[in-house]
């Protein structure tokens, strides 16, 4: 089956077998392995990507619902060289331990910054509760995700003031 | 390989059910795609899996086509008429989040989405999913069973309305034909609830499943006398319980710890809960009397 869609702002086209796992698609297919597969079944969040601007999980997702969807994973996020301020963040903030469930939690940060510019940690511990993390503890990631809102909105605040 | 198609329309829909009349349905897939996973890794699991599935289980989860219906349009709508609330099944919970319309009439389904799965899960699963998934600890149904919500079943040439109550028949088996679909719900606007309450007792905060879960309903005079209740309970037994006993037995009562103690024991004789994984069964027949203390801790509620 022929399946046309974008992937990190490029159109693509891929002929697969529809019933195919999207996180398959993404690994052995593409190469892009930076989404990474946990529990397989939807608990643990490690396969989180964005559809449409909204987080997905990977692994409950079949290939015949990429059509036409615009798909964001985490080799989407930095800009040539510059990674995101949501992954510069949990880097400068310790938020990595083993790294594995991290491509996930940035997922779930960005989905959750685009819909809430300014979370409390409530708010963030809400919005990164379908992520598992097993070695932070997830102190380091809320205060990851905290540090990554305020250096948005100060990129964006600086964004406007050297367009005007 | 197998065959998975993606309708726009109902035309289109009905037009692949007909061609492939083996095909199994499913919306957001967080459900279905989870107890095909577990069927692919031990067969005899998914056959003694009493969650149970809509219908045929076993092989059939693995071979038969599959139609998602997450692309018709007209099963995403939620809008207002003639003094009801519709509710296409195939709305999200993410989106009845953020609907204004829900907020305003149904604050209990609102408590319940918040606590449902996760973020991803609320982007994905949806409200028609979980209601034709028929799960004893379904997070939605206590508020749609409170709620009086009726079910709007289409085949291509026919629709019919059954109240949710009758619609769930045991635990994933409901009241869905060959060739028929999940439309729509349908709930009252303007219900004359001031007391909105919902709880889940989970082994944790997110993507938990009930061990046991409580929605209420009530409305309160000024002086604090309740005048109308219903109460309905989730993973307390093989469907949702409710009890018209316990309901009219607080009526005209104040809200107070005496009067809720009064009907304790008429919630215990009607749960049925079971044992299983997630707690004991005498463990939930105790927390889902107990539950209806919370109504007191007026932080828990919503009063409009």
């Amino acid at each position: 089956m022929k399946i046309s869609f974008t992937l990190n702002d490029k159109t693509i086209l891929i002929d697969t077998e529809p019933d195919r796992r999207v996180i398959d698609i993404l690994r052995e297919d593409l190469q892009l392995t930076g989404t990474k597969e946990g529990c397989g079944s939807g608990e643990c969040g490690a396969c989180t990507i964005l559809v449409d601007g909204e987080s997905r999980l990977s692994c409950l997702m079949l290939a015949a619902q990429l059509e036409e969807k615009h798909i964001t994973t985490i080799e989407g996020l930095s800009v040539e060289n510059n990674i995101h301020p949501i992954q510069d963040a949990f880097i400068q903030s310790g938020a990595v331990q083993c790294g594995f469930c991290t491509p996930g939690m940035v997922m779930s940060a960005l989905n959750l910054l685009y819909r809430n510019k300014k979370p409390s940690r409530e708010e963030i511990r809400e919005g990164i509760s379908g992520n598992l993390c097993r070695c932070t503890g997830y102190q380091k990631i809320v205060d990851a995700v905290e540090n990554a809102a305020q250096k948005m909105k100060d990129d964006a605040f600086n964004k406007e003031k050297a367009g005007t | 390989m197998r065959e998975v198609f993606l309708p726009l329309t109902l035309d289109d829909l009905w037009e692949t059910v007909f061609e492939y009349p083996q095909a199994m349905l499913y919306a957001g897939g967080t459900d279905l795609l989870v107890r095909q996973k577990m069927h692919n890794y031990n067969c005899n699991l998914t056959q003694n899996h009493n969650a149970g599935s809509p219908g045929k289980i076993s092989s059939d989860l693995c071979y038969n086509p599959l139609i998602c219906l997450e692309r018709i349009q007209e099963l995403k709508e939620i809008y207002q008429q003639d003094g009801m609330i519709f509710i296409g099944s195939c709305v999200s919970h993410a989106r009845l989040l953020e609907s204004a319309l829900i907020k305003r009439h149904f604050p209990v389904l609102i408590h319940a989405l918040k606590v449902l799965g996760s973020p991803q899960v609320r982007n994905m699963g949806t409200i028609g999913g979980n209601i034709c998934t028929a799960s004893p600890a379904g997070d939605t149904l206590p508020p749609l069973y409170v709620l009086k919500a009726v079910l709007e079943i289409r085949s291509i040439d026919s629709k019919r309305f059954v109240p949710l109550k009758h619609f769930i028949k045991n635990p994933g088996e409901t009241a869905l034909q060959e060739y028929e679909i999940l439309y729509g719900i349908w709930i009252k606007s303007n219900q004359d609830f001031n007391l909105h309450h919902y709880e889940k007792v989970g082994q944790r905060k997110a993507l938990a499943i009930a061990i046991a879960s409580l929605a209420a309903v009530l409305r309160l005079s000024d002086a604090g006398i309740i005048e109308d209740a219903r109460f309905a309970w989730g993973s307390a037994g093989p469907k949702v319980v409710y009890s018209k006993k316990i309901d009219r037995a607080l009526i005209g009562k104040p809200l107070t710890e005496e009067s809720l103690k009064s009907v304790i024991p008429l919630i215990r004789e009607a749960v049925s809960p079971i044992d299983d994984i997630r707690a004991s069964a005498q463990y939930r027949r105790a927390v889902s009397g107990n539950l209806i203390f919370r109504l007191l801790q007026s932080g828990n509620n919503v009063k409009n």
